[in-house]
């Protein structure tokens, strides 16, 4: 496909200003990548394989030990599937929802106002439905974004059971005939059982009001978060079945490598990354620009 | 596998060189290996990782036999033991000013938890110490983040001095030190929005508040699951702000917390407080030796010094 065709020619193009493919260029691909958080077991993994392909292939010229760099890089994130792997699961009749998910404070909230923003611009009635009952000021907060953004907000009061807010919500969004619901949860970390039973809960409420729903489960990860957002994919998969990720503040130096090892390891694919806390601050991913990133700082040498 | 421990990691090596009398470079070799793993797994930032193994190799080395241990279990005892150093003691005590107020400013990234912790604070304060703060909301930008802070407030029945969302944070952070000296309270945190630290603007405005307020203590409060950016993050605040401790929050998942060791290693200020849970009472002081044991992944230490 032709993102996978620019994703290797850009890698290309970055591997070119190593003029030698020694030990010391395999040390500073390590450093880079494991700076990046794509995590040591994946780097090495992929360091290994490299060196014994061009062993394999008795390769010598370092421009082919360049092209094996960039076809593992891709194959890496890619897999089998093509580039649509970073589309929204949106039908255009009927009522979809979309439910978030994740740890504390990585931008759920945020993202749902983000989100609303951008499925409105593309013409969509848009509801949300304020699932965090729990942390203080968290209901405030969508409303806030729901007036910033110009959609309904459905609620209940602070403490009230989250999985009735999103049954309300439901009734609300099929009575509006809207087209999308998002779904706001409280944050909670993966390891706590009775939480993500709680979230189990919420979604199946959805599942049963709907048929078909949710269409997606969006995971969002704090681009910051090292090598605990594995955990994290597994846990909230195992219990919400997470159909796409969403990758926040990646506006900072942080690079979210572990989002790479994730898709490998879990084949959940990143559809957004957030840039920042203004509206239209959320775009939909590009894995060449995000791979492009890791390097950012080995290019600059 | 990513996540298994170094106690884990270590056995096979271990294995090999039990009963040998000396530990040679080659067995000391094999085993900072491993603790690289076990670190670099963690999060610990790779530069750090690497001082740190220097370290280890150079009290590891042809070290002397201890009777009642193995080399294996000495390389261990040396690795916890410069971890836990390196982390420095136990230190939970807040700052006293000669004249109260005392101020505390709450500084870090995005979602990190300085709201949360500006509420736990106020909480140990008065509990432990019988102390009176006056939490100060200076989160202007963030939607709801003065809510926020106000419902906190309600739950510990404790004032918070808040100007709205249209008087500057320097401002507000002005006449809350005038309002806390007017109605005598000891205490003043500053709960301050989240920023970036490559943003200037907004770093600058930090800059001001502590120009102006001159505070006794700037914590950073940073996520115990932050990965290797850890390291840029403490430099740039630290840097910027001379913060004078850190406040770890989220400690009760289940990640390792190797920012942990990046943060101290780069900013050499003390680790002070450990958020353990979303409610106003989990907040404990941060034990080092804990941490050391739980970045490397060595939840039963004892156990395997017995194995081995
Ligand atoms: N720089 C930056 N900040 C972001 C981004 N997304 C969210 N934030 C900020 O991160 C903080 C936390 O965002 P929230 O949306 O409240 O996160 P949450 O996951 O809903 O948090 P909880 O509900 O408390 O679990 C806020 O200060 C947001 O403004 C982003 O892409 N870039
Ligand atoms: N599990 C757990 N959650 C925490 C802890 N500390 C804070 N949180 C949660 O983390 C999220 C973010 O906390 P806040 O206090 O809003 O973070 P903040 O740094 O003020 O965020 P901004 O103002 O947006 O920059 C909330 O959901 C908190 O409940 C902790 O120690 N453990
Ligand atoms: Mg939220
Ligand atoms: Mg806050």
């Amino acid at each position: 496909s032709k993102t996978r065709g620019s994703f290797s020619s850009k890698i290309n193009d970055l591997v070119a200003r190593y003029r030698k493919v020694d030990e010391d260029f395999f040390e500073d691909l390590e450093e880079i990548l494991i700076s990046a958080d794509v995590g040591v077991t994946t780097v090495m993994d992929l360091i290994d394989e490299l060196k014994m392909e061009v062993k394999r292939r008795n390769i010598k010229d370092s421009n082919d030990v360049k092209e094996v760099i960039s076809e593992k890089l891709v194959d890496i994130y890619y897999g089998e599937d093509d580039e649509t792997i970073e589309d929204l699961n949106i039908h255009h009749d009927g009522l979809n929802i979309v439910l978030f998910v994740g740890v504390n404070g990585v931008g759920k909230t945020t993202t749902i106002g983000k989100l609303a923003h951008r499925l409105k611009n593309e013409g969509k009635k848009v509801v949300l439905a304020a699932g965090d009952t729990f942390r203080a000021g968290a209901i405030e907060q969508l409303e806030v974004w729901g007036e910033r953004v110009g959609v309904e907000v459905i609620k209940h009061s602070e403490g009230s059971d989250p999985a009735a807010v999103i049954f309300d919500g439901i009734q609300a969004a099929k009575s509006r005939g809207a087209d999308v619901l998002l779904c706001d949860t409280a944050g909670r970390l993966q390891n706590k059982v009775n939480l993500m039973n709680e979230l189990s809960k919420v979604k199946r409420v959805i599942e049963r009001e709907v048929p078909g729903a949710p269409h997606e489960v969006l995971l969002v990860l704090d681009a910051t978060t090292g090598q605990n957002a594995m955990s994290q994919a597994k846990t909230f998969s195992e219990s919400t079945n997470v159909t796409g990720i969403v990758l926040s503040k990646l506006d900072g130096t942080a690079k979210g490598g572990i989002v790479l090892a994730i898709r490998n390891e879990l084949d959940i694919p990143v559809k957004f990354v957030g840039l920042g806390e203004k509206v239209d601050d959320l775009q939909q991913f590009d894995p060449n620009a995000f791979v492009y990133g890791l390097f950012a700082d080995m290019l600059e040498e | 596998m990513a996540f298994e421990g170094l106690a884990d990691r270590l056995q096979n090596t271990i294995q090999r060189i039990k009963g040998k009398g000396k530990v040679t470079e080659q067995d000391v070799k094999e085993m900072t290996r491993e603790v690289r793993l076990a670190l670099l797994e963690a999060d610990v930032n790779f530069k750090v990782v690497k001082q740190f193994i220097n370290k280890i190799k150079e009290r590891a080395v042809g070290q002397e036999i201890m009777e009642s241990l193995t080399p294996g279990q000495q390389v261990i005892k040396v690795v916890k033991e410069e971890l836990t150093n390196l982390m420095g003691g136990e230190q939970s005590k807040i700052a006293v000013a000669d004249r109260p107020p005392t101020v505390i400013m709450m500084v870090g990234l995005q979602g990190a938890g300085k709201t949360t912790t500006t509420g736990k604070l106020a909480n140990l304060l008065r509990k432990k110490q019988n102390r009176n703060p006056l939490l100060v909301a200076a989160d202007i930008y963030r939607p709801a983040a003065i809510n926020q802070l106000q419902t906190l407030g309600k739950q510990l029945n404790m004032p918070v001095f808040s100007l709205g969302t249209e008087v500057s944070p320097v401002e507000i952070a002005n006449q809350a030190i005038e309002q806390a000296k007017a109605e005598h309270h000891d205490y003043v945190i500053i709960d301050t929005a989240g920023r970036l630290h490559v943003d200037s603007d907004l770093m600058e405005e930090l800059t001001q508040i502590k120009e102006n307020v001159k505070p006794d203590e700037i914590f950073l409060v940073v996520d115990a699951m932050t990965g290797q950016d850890a390291v840029n993050v403490a430099e740039s605040f630290n840097e910027q702000l001379d913060i004078t401790g850190v406040v770890l929050t989220k400690l009760d998942g289940d990640t390792r917390g190797g920012a942990a060791l990046s943060i101290k290693a780069v900013t050499d200020t003390p680790i002070k407080f450990a958020g353990m849970g979303e409610k106003l009472t989990d907040l404990e002081a941060f034990h080092p030796e804990r941490m050391a044991s739980r970045i490397l992944g060595m939840g039963d230490v004892l156990s395997l010094i017995e194995k081995a």
